[in-house]
């Protein structure tokens, strides 16, 4: 059944008609938050129950994703211009991968949304109406679940995959501290608060990002089992974790 | 709101903390513009002031990714718009505004006037690109080249066997004659061009006269609106 989508401002030109089978389903959180082991194992979820399953994620348009690298690399942008090249980014996805997706009818699990890049633009003095409007175009989800995961976990959790902390995901652009190890906390707890600020206002559900990983992927197919119908006894059959840490 | 009428009121002039002046042309392709801002940019440095010039698209960090999304065709209306705006705010931020607060007068060979014209046009909302444009601070001159639409065509197809896709506006789907197409964008260009002249305080210059009475015009007008000796340039 074809439900009719909502965009958060107005729709852009290149949606005539927003009547869509598929489901728009996000997950938001921070790094090393166990965004893509949840996805990954809900995606063989949805599958074995005949769905079919389409990603998006973050710096993956054709469009400009390389040079978003290369800029990234370089630290030469404003922040204004790394937020509409973010922007411009997001938008090649939603027009050319998303769309056509959720028209086909499938279910896309988005590995974060236009809420990490408002959340990374307001700790970086956005202002907040120009930010809104930036993404306004963008189609409201059907579900956004955010795992919230405190600070020190997720840097244990950062040091077991990469074994250093990212220049980016540290904030060390804002200047917070010369220390690594300081601006990662800080820039994480003041990535929380804006997050903190949104989940009232664009419904998020909020699940404990400190669970462990089968228990958490029990919580999400309970939850996206009701909304596509998926029986309840199947959501919470979990047969075994797909990796051990 | 419909596509044509502007809403002014939304776009926030931020603060204005500059000494310098920003003075910009628009008009359509063929207007004749470039030319007169040339000139002038040449009248304002033999005569020793602080000047600098730039043109619409062309950030160099930019540039890589709007040439490949032309090339391909991969650029939408919404695209397209955020990847001039992130282009603009480049050379916005590194450049526009710190010669602003350097005193300088900066020319620029179109503003953010042409992005407003040609995604309305693409049928953006008109809101959202004001928004989007809401951090430039509006020039202290607009020069508005009015010309009449047959002779900017003429103009720009004699000297151009070949119209480069969007250039034509083919990805509207208006026409799939790149003539045809192109007539028809230029036309819905200048109709928004003609609707912005009173909200953003246009100066409209005939550029169907010859180029230098233009100029005249053009330097007579910049002469008067702006205190042209405090620009001078120190001696070195």
């Amino acid at each position: 059944m074809s439900v009719e989508k909502t965009f958060f401002g107005r729709r852009p030109p290149e949606v005539r008609d927003a009547k869509f089978p598929g489901k728009l389903i996000v997950i938001e959180g921070a790094d090393g938050s166990g965004r893509s082991t949840q996805i990954s194992q809900l995606t063989h979820w949805l599958e074995a129950n005949g769905f079919a399953v389409r990603h998006m994620g973050l710096r993956r348009s054709h469009l400009v994703s390389e040079e978003l690298e290369d800029a990234k690399q370089g630290n030469v942008l404003t922040h204004t211009t790394l937020s509409l090249f973010y922007a411009t980014d997001f938008f090649d996805q939603l027009v050319h991968d998303l769309i056509p997706a959720l028209r086909a009818g499938f279910i896309v699990l988005a590995d974060r949304y236009v809420y990490t890049l408002m959340a990374r633009d307001l700790v970086r003095g956005a202002d907040c109406d120009w930010t809104r409007n930036l993404y306004s175009p963008a189609i409201v989800p059907d579900a956004v679940f955010y795992f919230k995961v405190g600070a020190r976990p997720l840097i244990e959790r950062n040091f077991q995959k990469n074994s250093t902390l990212d220049y980016w995901e540290s904030g060390m652009d804002l200047g917070l501290s010369r220390d690594m190890f300081d601006s990662f906390v800080r820039y994480q707890r003041m990535l929380q608060t804006e997050f903190q600020r949104m989940h009232q206002e664009y419904d998020f559900q909020v699940l404990n990002g400190n669970l462990r990983i089968e228990n958490l992927q029990r919580q999400l197919r309970t939850k996206i089992g009701a909304m596509l119908g998926i029986g309840a006894e199947e959501a919470a059959a979990i047969s075994r974790p797909e990796s051990a840490d | 709101m419909s596509a044509g009428i502007l809403n002014v009121e939304i776009l926030v002039t931020p603060a204005h903390n500059y000494s310098g002046k920003l003075i910009a042309v628009e008009g359509l392709d063929g207007s004749g513009k470039s030319t007169q801002i040339y000139l002038v940019k040449r009248w304002l440095e033999l005569e020793g002031y602080r000047v600098f010039f730039t043109e619409w698209n062309s950030s160099v960090l930019v540039k890589k990714s709007t040439t490949k999304g032309k090339k391909r065709q991969l650029l939408t209306p919404t695209t397209f718009s955020l990847i001039h705006c992130t282009d603009f705010a480049d050379r916005y931020d590194r450049q526009i505004l710190p010669l602003l607060r350097a005193g300088y007068i900066v020319l620029c060979d179109r503003y953010i006037f042409t992005a407003l014209a040609r995604d309305a046009v693409r049928g953006v909302d008109r809101e959202w690109v004001e928004r989007l444009y809401s951090f430039a601070v509006l020039p202290d001159i607009t020069m508005f080249f009015r010309v009449p639409l047959e002779t900017s065509l003429q103009r720009i197809l004699e000297g151009r066997p070949q119209l480069k896709y969007h250039e034509a506006g083919l990805d509207m789907g208006w026409s799939t004659d790149p003539y045809e197409s192109f007539r028809i964008f230029q036309g819905k260009i200048l109709a928004q061009y003609e609707a912005m002249i009173g909200p953003f305080d246009f100066t409209v210059i005939d550029a169907s006269k010859e180029i230098h009475i233009q100029q005249a015009e053009v330097r007579a007008l910049i002469a008067q609106r702006i205190d042209l000796p405090a620009f001078r340039r120190r001696p070195e």
